[in-house]
Parts: C-alpha cells; structure tokens; sequence
C-alpha cells in the first residue's frame, strides 16, 4: 500500500531487560486519527520518540510517505513533515509565544541562516506565526513569555509551533494531559478539523476525547498492540476491558 | 521622539565613557591613559567574540584564547617577515613575504581563526556542559605548548613587532590614532553581534540554548548553527588578538593561556552574559582593578574575585542586568 502516511513494521525497542516496544507493526492512513492508547508505562512515548526519531529502534522499519526513514535523525525527519508535539512540554521557556512559533515557521522557510534579516520587523514571519496563535486561540497571549504561561496554555503553544511547521502527519503524545474539561473540549473539536490537514497518531488517556475522535484504536500493554480496531470494537473487546479499560 | 530603553542609554553612557577618557588623556598630555582605555576596548571586543558563543549559544568556551592568540601570533609573524624580508612561503611559484598592512593582518587573523574554530568546534560541540568547557580548554593549551616548542617564533619569549603596522596613511603609532582604530571595530564588532542577534540566525542560536530539543523537533539542527555562531565568536576574538599584538608590538605564548580564556570569560560574566555592551564594562572593570587595585597591593585579583562571585550570585544579568534589568524578547 503507497497511500500509508506512515507504515511502522516490527519495531523492537529494548531498555536493559524491559522489552518498551514488542514486534510493534502500526499504520496511518490519510485523513485519520488513530489513537494509542495503554496503561501507563505501557511504552506510548517510547513508540513516539521511536517515529520522530529521538530514540532509535533496534529492529524495525519506519516508512513515512513511502519513504525508509528508520535511520535518519529528529532533524531530518521534522524536515519531511513529521510534526509531533511532547508529553511534557518542550519550549523555547525565554522566548515570547509569539517567538515560539516564529522559530517554527522560519524553519519550514529555511531561513535559519539568514544572518541579518531582523527577526522583529518580520511582518511576513510575524503573520503567519499569528495565524498558528489564533487557531489555537493564544493570540492575546502572543506577548507573553513562554516561562508564564499556565500549563494548559502551554499545551496550546506546542499545538500551534507544530501547526505552524505544517506537517504531513502529527505526532501528538497526550495532547489533553493537564488541559482541563473546558480546554480538552476546545482541543478536541480542533483536532477533529485539524486531520484534514494531515493525519494525527495521538496517544490519550482521555477516553471521552478518544472515543468522539479516533477513527481506530490501537491498544498497547507491555510493548504490544493487543489490538487495534474502530472504536465499536474496542469498547467491546473483553481482553481490553481487563487490561485497560477495567482499570480506568 | 527618541524612546530609549534603559540598557540602550547605558550603552551609550559606556561608549561615552570611553571616548570622554580619551580626551581627557589627550588633554592632560597623558599618553599612557590613552594606551589604557585602547587595552579595554580591545579587551572588550576579545569579550564580545566569546558572548556570542556563551550568551547567546550558551557554549561555555574555556579555550577561547586559542583564538586571542592566533590572531597574535597571525600579526607576529606577518609582521616579523615582512620587516626582515624574509620568505614566509612559496605557493604556486608566488613568494610569499609576510605584511604589515593591518588589513591583510586582520584578514588572515579572521580567517585562519576561523579555520582552526571550526575544527575545535566540530569535535567540542558534540558534547555538552562541563565536557565541552574541559575539551575548548584542552585544544587552547594544545595550542598554547605548542607555542612554547615552537623556536621559529620566539617559543617561550615570544616574538617582537618592531613597528605598528600600517593602516592607510595613519600613523599608528599616535596613541590616539590607534585607539580610533580600535574603537572604530569595537563598534563595528558590536554592531554586527547585534544584527545577528536580532536575525532569525540569532533566533535560532538563543533558541539552541534554551532547548536544543525544541530545536531539532521544528526542523533545525542545533549543531549546525552552534559551530557557525562559534566559529563567528572565534573570528571576533581573534581580531582582538591581532589588535593586542600591534597595541603591545610583542606577542608570546600568555596570550594562548588558559588565564587569558578565564580572563575573557571573567569580562563576559562581570559585565552581563549575553548583553551587548557587557564585555566592554567586565574588560573596564579588569582594567581598573588591574591598574589601581594592582598599584595598591599584589593581591588585586582577590578582590575581583570577591566581585565576581558577587555579581554571579546575586546578580545573573552581570553589571548590566544590575543597571539595565533583565533581558526582554519580543
Ligand atoms: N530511556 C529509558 N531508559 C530505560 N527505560 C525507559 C526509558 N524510557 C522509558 N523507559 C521505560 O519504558 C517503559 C515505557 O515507557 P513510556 O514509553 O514512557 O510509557 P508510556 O508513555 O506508555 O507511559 C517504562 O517502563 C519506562 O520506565
Ligand atoms: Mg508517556
């Protein structure tokens, strides 16, 4: 199949004796959110860090729009459009929120070397960086320095520096972690717009955000998807119920 | 109307500062103070080159008198050859004398300095905090022995310039002259540190200090721009070196020392890591500690480190941020 966005086969990550990713296989098909969900510790943002290539697998095979990616760096990897977005947030903490997302944006133009080309009187860079902001509704906090920002509001500033990189896929490591009710509501109905852009691989543990958004699930324990299916059939699966769910 | 911040009217408060100095040096026929305050500016740009590495890319050189002193020795011998006629080298059945033409100095200073950072660079910044501090070092006293062994050039006694190059028709000589000259690249030096600074090659190089992990994950590879901003560090400082060597007409292997990267670092600390205009109060102060303080007693160097360690414990913006308060990014 070349229409895959992202094609992961047999991935094997092992920490010491911990087996964090088990003969891993997982797919993401244009226009889809698929989630992944597990347990904690189960090896979500191991497989993660594995896709964006933070961490290297030790077996395996990544392909990324029909491309072998398993060797190339996080660097290399951002570069063909794979966005993703931390656990815990990753931000540039001195910079203003408007200069976060500028950062974003004047890579995907490549102008990191431009050695005298003002940053402040940018408009173009300025703008575009903006339009990132009021998608995830932070453009009155453009000003604001990255350092105090609450934390929910720092999970939108990470959402809008990975908007602003348009990437062909979205990584996202439990993008409602610490966003409360009210903002996981808001978030969720953006990501439900946001994979028309590109495909999302999103690890949750919100299961009502789960369940309203992904189009299938992939269930992990220990290292290995037990299962992946609609969100039907893993709601009624008994197996998930008892390793998961029955927990929650 | 001019709206000044408060670090711009220090800034200007310095650079008047030092021009008033001079002055009054003229005036009161005191050549030496002339001298002194040209030994701050150059000291100062030697400062400006390491903060652009350690304030702006948080790379805490301890080795960047490698480059002070290659920008020494590159005017040493230029010089010393061209004033004994002697073959520096053949290339291409050109013979090559040596020069005492400050440009060709500068430029030669600049760009072997840029040579040699970008090999010590490669190999320093892949690693990280106190590694890299101890592998700069290590390739500065590299350098620095190898001054040493070295009996073409002087080894240990250095090596003599027996005239101030030439710079177009001025007579470099003058004290006040030179210390136009200096002066002039100070600004000029400071002036482009903060082009870069406020360039989207400055916004990437900031943003590799805060979070280099932030960095890569938008598609920009931290190493990259860190080797680049220090190789343009060393090059800063090595003009510096070269200035240095005609201000003293005589280099020699101190100049390679790890006193003098503690020295250059001592003018970025004191003065305010990563501001502007802070490398050029860090290398006053030294200056006036070293002057006065050393006139006094022999133990001046305590009381600048009692200063020192004032200013980085309670103080992290240095004399600047204590004056100007802290740094502000749009
Ligand atoms: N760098 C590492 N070294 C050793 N063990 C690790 C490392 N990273 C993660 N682990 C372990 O791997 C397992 C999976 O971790 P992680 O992927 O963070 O889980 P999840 O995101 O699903 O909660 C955990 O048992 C964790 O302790
Ligand atoms: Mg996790």
């Amino acid at each position: 199949m070349t229409d895959k966005i992202l094609n992961i086969k047999n991935l094997v990550k092992t920490f010491g004796q911990l087996k964090a990713t088990d003969d891993l296989s997982l797919d993401l098909y244009p226009n889809e959110i698929h989630a992944v969900i597990g347990p904690n510790g189960a090896g979500k943002s191991t497989l993660i860090k594995q896709i964006c290539g933070e961490i290297s697998a030790d077996q395996g095979r990544i392909e990324f729009l029909g491309k072998d990616i398993t060797h190339l760096d996080v660097v290399a990897r951002a570069r063909l459009g794979l966005g993703r977005t931390f656990q815990i947030s990753s931000l540039a903490m001195e910079y203003s929120v408007l200069r976060n997302v500028m950062l974003a944006v004047q890579a995907v133009q490549g102008s990191s070397y431009s050695f005298f080309k003002s940053i402040g009187n940018d408009q173009v860079l300025r703008a575009s960086a903006m339009e990132s902001l009021k998608e995830v509704g932070l453009e009155n906090r453009a000003d604001v320095c990255a350092a105090k920002l609450s934390h929910g509001e720092r999970r939108q500033l990470e959402i809008a520096v990975v908007l602003a990189q348009q990437p062909k896929a979205f990584l996202l490591d439990e993008p409602m972690a610490g966003m409360g009710a009210e903002g996981s509501k808001k978030l969720t109905g953006f990501l439900d717009t946001l994979r028309l852009r590109a495909p999302i691989l999103m690890v949750e543990h919100d299961m009502d955000a789960v369940f309203s958004l992904a189009d299938r699930i992939s269930v992990l324990v220990y290292g290995k998807i037990i299962m992946t299916g609609s969100v039907a059939q893993v709601r009624n699966n008994a197996l998930v119920r008892e390793a998961y769910l029955g927990e929650d | 109307m001019l709206n000044l911040t408060r670090e711009q009217l220090l800034n200007g408060a310095v650079v008047s500062t030092l021009l008033v100095l001079s002055a009054l040096a003229l005036f009161l026929d005191e050549p030496f103070y002339i001298t002194l305050v040209t030994k701050v500016t150059i000291l100062a740009m030697a400062g400006v080159g390491l903060n652009l590495a350690l304030g702006l890319g948080g790379m805490v050189s301890f080795g960047h008198a490698a480059f002070f002193g290659i920008g020494g020795y590159v005017t040493g011998i230029l010089a010393s050859h061209a004033l004994n006629e002697e073959l520096l080298f053949t290339a291409f059945g050109f013979a090559v004398f040596g020069t005492t033409n400050m440009l060709f100095i500068w430029l030669f200073a600049v760009l072997i300095s840029a040579l040699a950072a970008a090999l010590i660079g490669y190999f320093s910044l892949r690693t990280q905090g106190v590694y890299f501090i101890m592998i700069t070092l290590a390739f500065a006293q590299m350098i620095y022995y190898f001054s040493i062994a070295w009996p073409a050039y002087g080894g240990e006694d250095g090596l003599s310039i027996y005239q101030r190059n030439q710079f177009f028709s001025i007579n470099t000589l003058d004290p006040l002259s030179f210390f136009a000259i200096c002066f002039s690249l100070l600004l000029a030096v400071i002036f482009l540190v903060s082009r870069l600074k406020n360039s989207h090659f400055g916004n990437a190089l900031q943003a590799a200090r805060q979070n280099e992990q932030r960095l890569a994950a938008v598609g920009i590879r931290p190493f990259g721009i860190k080797l680049t901003a220090f190789v343009i560090s060393a090059m800063i400082t090595a003009l510096a070196g070269a200035l240095f060597a005609d201000l003293n007409r005589f280099v020699s292997p101190g100049m390679f020392s790890w006193h003098t990267s503690g020295e250059i670092m001592i003018f970025v600390l004191l003065g305010g890591v990563g501001r502007l205009f802070g490398p050029v109060i860090g290398a006053g102060l030294f200056i006036l500690f070293e002057y006065y303080l050393g006139g006094v007693t022999e133990h001046w160097m305590l009381f600048l480190g009692v200063m020192l360690l004032t200013v980085v414990l309670f103080a992290r913006g240095g004399i600047v941020g204590v004056l100007a308060g802290e740094v502000k990014h749009d």
